[in-house]
């Protein structure tokens, strides 16, 4: 599903977080998006997938949204956003039960748990699992809606440094069986380099697009070039995160 | 090398850790001090009757059914009037906690009206509704009302608002996310308030029955006072005390119900 960011700008009262970000965003393709911290790269994902309204500008999509799609722009959230008195299973049925019947709700389900090793864990509570397993739920919950668009809002940061490692292996092992648009937020580098096609660069405050930054190699054989991609991505945004580090906090 | 010694440990209590005997030992001990001062005569049996005594008056009055009138009664009261109170509490509260107007219709009311102690209005309340049970079923009702409907709402403030982002970027409709995220979210809030609520209606009860009432565990205690029947008015007390407890059990069996996922 090609998207577009056309000079979508977006301020919180005062304060500017987005200036006129124009962005194309080829089907199929996995867009980073990275940057200091308040750099409104969270509020970018907002906006694409309708949560918030832009102060200005627009996102829109070229060609019909996929038939079968029954959530088109779906997020993976940061905190995972569990509902802690519903079973793993019950949390990653929660978007079809208002629109998809008893059989095929089942059938979808058994499917997602499968594809993010969750079978065993149908019917353990969020705060049984840790947090590598949470957000394996909130993947497959986010898979079976089969998504146009998949929205991941820092989804492996709230996880120590070996989870995240085995969770970037689960999201490159899946995406390479799935086929959406994902968008991904982060301010881990190496998450950057290791799933992205494109990364996009975002300067601080109010967000503008520094630097778009291809990667050429296929995401199954990367080891070779990872860490040259990490140190020319931390070239771009080195001084910028000093300076954010040293900002005094409006509160 | 020099001689090894072992690091002073220094990371022992400030940890509460359960005992299993000692919270029944001070209960024997604070009573059988008690009985042993009436014994000895240090507590004069008017004004402070032994605990052995109580226990008697309980017993007598439990077995020639006179207690049981006046819990019925009291009870009879206590729950027409917490449903009643509960239930529009909800409706009220939930929803200020769902819709804006509501809520900016509803706080400055419920703040104004609810330090009012609401015992204040039963001579209102009887000269609209009578002497009768319904001004004291009333009043008990007013009671749980506000404690409850500020609960329901601070309980859906309580919800995290992430879940209800969650729940609209997965297109849930309104209804959905107020059945399936808003409500079980707001539920531990919700049931702690029942908590607050069942202790006002238990204070109400017996203060309404104290000002107007032939029947009832408050009118019993009042009449035993001034019949200087102070083994009669502590029984009453006692009966009091368990009557609480059982409430607060009940609903405590309820939460670990409700609430199994915590």
């Amino acid at each position: 599903m090609p998207l577009h960011v056309e000079r979508v700008s977006h301020r919180y009262g005062p304060v500017a977080a987005l200036d006129s970000i124009d962005l194309d965003i080829a089907d199929g393709e996995t867009v980073a998006l990275i940057g200091p911290s308040g750099c409104g790269k969270s509020t970018l994902l907002g906006i694409l997938g309708g949560l918030l309204r832009p102060s200005a500008g627009r996102v829109t999509l070229s060609g019909a949204l996929p038939a079968d799609s029954l959530n088109p722009f779906t997020y993976v959230f940061q905190d995972f956003a569990l509902l802690p008195w519903r079973t793993v299973e019950a949390n990653v049925a929660l978007a079809l039960e208002h629109r998809v019947n008893a059989a095929e709700r089942r059938e979808r389900v058994a499917a997602a748990l499968a594809l993010t090793s969750l079978a065993d864990f149908a019917s353990a509570y969020p705060k049984q699992l840790s947090g590598g397993m949470r957000q394996r739920v909130g993947i497959a919950r986010a898979l079976v809606v089969r998504p146009a668009v998949l929205l991941l809002d820092e989804p492996l940061s709230a996880l120590d440094a070996q989870t995240r490692e085995l969770l970037m292996e689960d999201l490159l092992r899946i995406w390479s069986r799935e086929k959406s648009t994902r968008v991904y937020v982060t301010h881990n580098l190496e998450e950057a380099a290791r799933l992205a096609d494109r990364v996009v660069v975002l300067s601080r405050r109010p967000g503008r697009i520094r630097e778009i930054v291809r990667i050429d190699a296929p995401v199954s054989d990367r080891a070779a070039i990872i860490p040259d991609m990490q140190r020319k991505l931390w070239a771009l945004i080195r001084d910028e995160a000093a300076t954010a580090d040293r900002e005094v906090q409006d509160v | 090398m020099s001689e090894r010694q072992p690091i002073p440990f220094r990371g022992g209590g400030f940890a509460p850790a359960p005992r299993r005997v000692l919270p029944w030992l001070v209960f024997a001990v604070l009573i059988a001090l008690w009985q042993a001062a009436s014994n000895t005569g240090l507590l004069p049996p008017l004004f402070m009757p032994s605990p052995l005594s109580v226990v008697k008056a309980l017993v007598a009055l439990w077995q020639d059914g006179t207690l049981v009138g006046h819990v019925t009664a009291s009870l009879g009261r206590i729950v027409p009037g917490w449903l009643i109170g509960t239930a529009a509490g909800l409706a009220v509260g939930l929803a200020m906690g769902i819709f804006s107007a509501a809520r900016a219709a509803g706080i400055p009311i419920v703040s104004a009206l609810f330090p009012i102690p609401k015992i204040a209005l039963l001579p209102l309340l009887i000269l609209w509704f009578g002497i009768g049970e319904p001004s004291k079923i009333a009043t008990i009702a007013l009671g749980v009302f506000f404690p409850t409907t500020i609960s329901a709402y601070t309980a859906c403030d309580s919800v995290p608002r992430n879940l209800i982002r969650m729940g609209q970027s997965f297109g849930l409709p309104a209804r959905d996310i107020v059945a399936k995220i808003l409500l079980p979210g707001a539920m531990p809030g919700i049931l702690a308030g029942f908590r607050i609520s069942a202790s006002v209606a238990l204070l109400l009860v017996v203060a309404a029955e104290m000002i107007g009432a032939q029947q009832g565990i408050g009118a019993f205690v009042l009449t035993a006072g001034s019949l200087m029947q102070t083994d009669q008015l502590l029984a009453g007390v006692v009966m009091l005390s368990l009557l609480g407890l059982l409430i607060g059990w009940g609903l405590g069996m309820v939460e670990r119900a409700m609430l199994k996922w915590r």
